[in-house]
């Protein structure tokens, strides 16, 4: 299996530079190549296995308690304004 | 006396007859670090005032007559547990400058049982990796050889129990983190069950398959600290309220007429002769003392690191995609090879039309794995295997081949897949290195591996070998 490094790196929010997309089409394919070995084991009608605890809806009481403090959180931000974080715009004007 | 032969039993009735201090074992530690760890590299951050400073309030207490399970223990932590007020790094250079908002749930039951935190070990950046190399902070190097890895990916955390810098040390096991680099360093080390130990503030590599374990010099401590540690957690919904039995109620039962599984799988010829002999070794010695030796198979074994080089990677790049750089911490090209590369892996099997021919079929392959130990414990109590295929390997020898690192966890991805319980011994030395092995057992069954490896240490003793720093 070949990947597209580029457009998995996108998809990743991953910014690659060039020699690291050459290095990592090499290696990633060699890995895929490994895992594909499952395609050989037959698996009609086997059910999937997400997690190992048997435990579902797991709730609590819904009670407030005390949270961190906001300025606090935002303590360790490079950017922020007004006690919150400060992020890129994703929407043009 | 040597305070080097104390084990954290030992040390605790000095402290309690008060003929030493908490103060004067934390220094004692923290000189060590200072003058070994330079060579070593295990620690990236040393809390010797904070150290110093629970300490005191450890020796304050121990003189009001409180007591505490690990009262003025000094231990070290994978630098991937939160710990609030310390720098908090998991190894990458993405936290470098990051300081802990809150103490992962480990951090406060430790620190509630009175333990001493001495440092933030060196760890694979995010726990990926087999042989500590992955550090964006250099490679811890084995104590026993300095040429050799120490096992990862809790690397710094195996070496500060190994070299003498701590009684105890917090580490993970996603997939052998622990019991690797336990067997390469000649300690003890616990991967829990599932859900047996709180995730809560530790940070997160593939959220199906983490497990909050650590290392000791010997099986008795290890039932110690893991009682401090084990238990349902408000904060974490994978820990059920199953209760925590007492370790140390069974540990000196011996093995008389318990029935140990040798998986013929992992016998086979992916496994290096300097490993098996000692390990046959170890399992007739185990005949000896009562136990029965029965085969057992577990068949789907041979496709468990493809199963687990999907499922693991797709959590990875999952997890890792909250490092953004806004609200902490640096941007994502700051990431290291190792973690972009799983990014990308995770990111690819999980991606549009590729979902059923990897992720899915890899969640077949989980339900094939559990079936197969579940298949096993019909016929048996436990099960013994080997830890890693080989030796420690030299620093360097696997860093430009991921697929070759990777498939030095064929031995220990299982246990994750399944969510059982995994316990590494020292079974002796073959060409002058460390042996393990890893006793394996049904869901909440450390109790019973406890158990049986304390049998076999009891009788060998091989904690007592020390490495010459």
């Amino acid at each position: 299996m070949k990947i597209d490094v580029k457009h998995t790196a996108k998809l990743a929010n991953l910014p690659l530079k060039e020699e690291e997309v050459k290095k990592f089409e090499k290696q990633l394919s060699e890995i895929l190549g490994y895992i594909e070995e499952l395609n050989k084991v037959k698996l009609e009608n086997v059910q999937a296995t997400s997690q190992v605890t048997g435990l579902e809806d797991v709730t609590r009481e819904d009670t407030a308690s005390p949270s961190l403090p906001a300025d606090e959180v935002v303590s360790q931000a490079k950017k922020k304004h007004n006690g919150f974080f400060e992020v890129p715009a994703i929407l043009d004007e | 006396m040597d305070y080097l032969d104390l084990t954290i039993i030992k040390a605790k009735e000095l402290l309690s007859q008060k003929k030493i201090s908490s103060v004067e074992l934390t220094k004692y530690y923290l000189e060590r670090i200072e003058k070994y760890d330079k060579n070593l590299n295990a620690y990236i951050t040393v809390c010797t005032e904070k150290a110093l400073n629970a300490a005191k309030t450890a020796d304050e207490k121990i003189a009001n007559g409180e007591s505490g399970a690990l009262l003025g223990i000094p231990v070290g932590l994978k630098d991937i547990y939160m710990t609030k007020g310390i720098r908090t790094t998991a190894g990458s250079k993405v936290l470098e400058n990051y300081t802990a908002h809150y103490d992962a749930t480990a951090v406060s039951k430790l620190k509630n049982a009175g333990a001493v935190i001495i440092g933030k070990a060196n760890c694979d950046a995010w726990a990926h990796g087999s042989s500590g190399e992955n550090s964006d902070y250099g490679p811890s190097k084995n104590p026993w050889d300095t040429t050799l890895v120490p096992g990862g990916s809790s690397s710094g955390s195996a070496v500060s129990v190994s070299a003498g810098f701590s009684l105890a040390a917090g580490g993970t096991d996603t997939g052998g983190s622990v019991r690797l680099p336990a067997s390469f360093c000649n300690i003890v080390g616990l991967k829990p069950t599932y859900g047996r130990v709180s995730r809560y503030g530790i940070i997160a590599m593939a959220s199906s398959l983490d497990t909050i374990g650590h290392f000791t010099k010997t099986v008795e401590d290890n039932a110690l600290y893991l009682s401090v540690t084990a238990g349902k957690d408000e904060k974490d919904g994978t820990t059920p309220n199953i209760k925590v039995p007492d370790y140390m109620a069974n540990l000196k039962k011996g093995v008389k007429g318990i029935k140990i599984g040798i998986p013929k799988e992992y016998f086979s010829k992916g496994l290096s002769a300097d490993i098996e002999i000692p390990i046959r070794k170890a399992l007739k010695k185990y005949e000896e003392l009562g136990a029965e030796i029965i085969e057992v198979s577990l068949p789907y074994t041979s496709h468990a690191i493809a199963c687990y080089y999907i499922i693991q990677p797709a959590e990875v790049s999952s997890n890792l995609a909250r490092f953004d750089g806004i609200r902490f911490g640096n941007t994502r090209e700051t990431f290291g090879p190792e973690a972009k590369r799983r990014i990308m892996l995770g990111t690819f099997t999980l991606s549009a039309g590729y979902y059923d021919a990897y992720y899915k079929k890899a969640m077949q392959v989980r339900t094939k794995v559990i079936e197969d130990y579940n298949n096993a414990w019909k016929k048996v109590d436990v099960i013994v295997a080997p830890v890693s295929p080989t030796l420690p390997w030299k620093l360097g020898e696997k860093a430009d081949d991921p697929l070759a690192m990777y498939l030095s966890d064929v031995f220990t991805v299982t246990a994750n897949i399944a969510g059982i319980p995994g316990l590494t011994v020292p079974v002796g030395f073959n060409k002058g290195l460390p042996v393990g092995i890893q006793i394996l057992g049904p869901h909440f069954s450390e109790d019973k591996l406890y158990q049986v490896g304390y049998a076999y240490e009891k009788e060998t003793e091989f904690w007592k070998e020390k490495p010459n720093l």
